[in-house]
């Protein structure tokens, strides 16, 4: 097997535009679907049951079709029908997000419900309200417990975020297709892309792991 | 200063409380004992409505806490309360415990809840620990720093859910005395516990409970001396 390194150094540029969208893309995802996560993790614990069901759906929809799918829909779909025309980049991003959002969403909820009730009547005891004791005493500490899957949930939103060369969003693996197209080769941009996903996402992970340890009360 | 009247909780078909009836004057120290699942913590947490109650009123300086009207959260700024399991906020230092209710709550600055702070661990004899985290406090020390939180809300209630349940034998003697030193300040307190020795000697009153009603109260001399109910001497023959 011969490797060309002169066609990786040609596609360079394209490699580093597409990394930066591909970070952008996932950037985007994570704070839109983190916020839209929290809101249907509290969504779907609330105590009524007719409250908590669309949330309750949101999830098993996000969750139980493929992301494929998703981004198609968003793309020749929802988006055309709100803007008109479509965006590659707009809809990669909301399909990014409305997907990790139910996951997050189960990521919140399982933090929150594994804090012991007494932190709570504890709270609550000393006169805080339900938004109080949740922003001071129980986030704080469920947050702390969501980093790792959280961190989990992030590494999978990068390497997710290649799906959107599907809409031709011009992201890391939309360039890789376009150079395999170019010169009829597989591993050259195949293992670039490759190695490029593995240092962002170990970037990230090595990210988490300080912040966790940072964390730490002990 | 607290009043309760035909109190019933149900948890499903399980009816827990059957028509508790207590008044509790200001001063006084009422100590509730009785078998476990005879429903006394459940009373007590009936009187800040950490339960939800199922039939009858609670009143807290004449305010009818079961009355939807009500804002429970500012009668539950009056009356503080020490768990079993301390329930300290494991991410937050021990001063930083007392402050947060204070500040976030009473809208108390930040200087002046940590000074407040440290005069309530001086009280608890903990000032040397205001800036560790929980984690690393002895169970002793973790009770009396949740006084100290309770307190910081300036109470004129306080209510006590067997405070020494959890403790090594050695570290119930300083709860005890922290709770001592409260009581002779003039603290309104109702403390739920199995120590028969701060009965006798702190509790103004002491109401024995079992299967949900109150069988027999009195003065601790008269209950402990010359129980009137069978229930009520059997109970005591095995704790004391």
């Amino acid at each position: 097997m011969d490797f060309r390194w002169e066609l990786v150094a040609e596609y360079g540029p394209f490699f580093l535009k597409g990394t930066l969208l591909t970070i952008g893309l996932s950037l985007a995802s994570i704070l839109i679907g983190g916020i839209l996560g929290l809101f249907i993790g509290l969504g779907k614990m609330t105590k009524r049951k007719l409250v908590a069901l669309p949330f309750q759906w949101y999830i098993n929809f996000f969750r139980g079709t493929p992301l494929m799918v998703q981004i198609l829909l968003v793309h020749f779909g929802v988006v055309p029908l709100f803007m008109g025309t479509t965006n590659a980049i707009i809809a990669a991003i909301m399909a990014l997000s409305l997907n990790s959002a139910a996951y997050i969403a189960e990521i919140f909820r399982a933090g929150i419900q594994s804090i012991d009730k007494g932190q709570t009547e504890a709270a609550r005891s000393l006169g805080m309200t339900r938004g109080q004791a949740m922003r001071y005493v129980i986030l704080p500490q469920a947050f702390k417990r969501m980093i790792p899957p959280l961190g989990n949930e992030f590494v999978v939103l990068i390497k997710d975020s290649s799906l959107a060369a599907l809409v031709a969003a011009p992201e890391l693996m939309y360039w890789g297709r376009a150079m395999q197209g170019q010169y009829m080769r597989a591993w050259e941009p195949y293992l670039t892309a490759a190695a490029i996903y593995l240092v962002l996402t170990l970037s990230l992970s090595f990210l988490l792991t300080r912040l966790e340890r940072r964390l730490a009360t002990e | 200063m607290i009043e309760v009247r035909q109190l019933k909780k149900s948890f499903g078909h399980n009816e827990v409380l059957k028509e508790i009836n207590v008044m509790v004057q200001p001063q006084e120290v009422v100590v509730v004992i009785g078998p476990s699942g005879s429903g006394k913590s459940t009373f007590l947490r009936c009187i800040n409505m950490l339960e939800t109650i199922t039939a009858g009123h609670v009143l807290i300086e004449g305010i009818d806490i079961t009355d939807t009207k009500t804002n429970i959260n500012q009668v539950r700024t009056e009356v503080g309360m020490v768990f079993q399991q301390f329930n300290l906020f494991p991410h937050k230092t021990v001063i930083e415990n007392i402050m947060l209710a204070p500040m976030k709550v009473r809208r108390v600055p930040a200087k002046e809840a940590r000074e407040k702070g440290m005069t309530l661990l001086r009280k608890v004899g903990l000032e040397n620990k205001a800036e560790v985290y929980p984690d690393s406090l002895s169970g002793g020390q973790k009770q009396r720093v949740a006084i100290a939180r309770a307190l910081a809300m300036e109470p004129k209630i306080m209510l006590f859910d067997e405070p020494t349940s959890a403790l090594d034998p050695e570290m119930v003697g300083e709860v005890l005395e922290v709770m001592k030193q409260l009581a002779k300040e003039g603290m309104t307190m109702v403390v739920v516990t199995h120590e028969m020795g701060f009965a006798r000697e702190v509790g103004d009153r002491v109401l024995f409970m079992d299967g949900g009603v109150i069988v027999e109260e009195g003065s601790p001399k008269e209950l402990f001396e010359n129980p009137k109910e069978e229930r009520t001497k059997a109970f005591l023959s095995k704790v004391l």
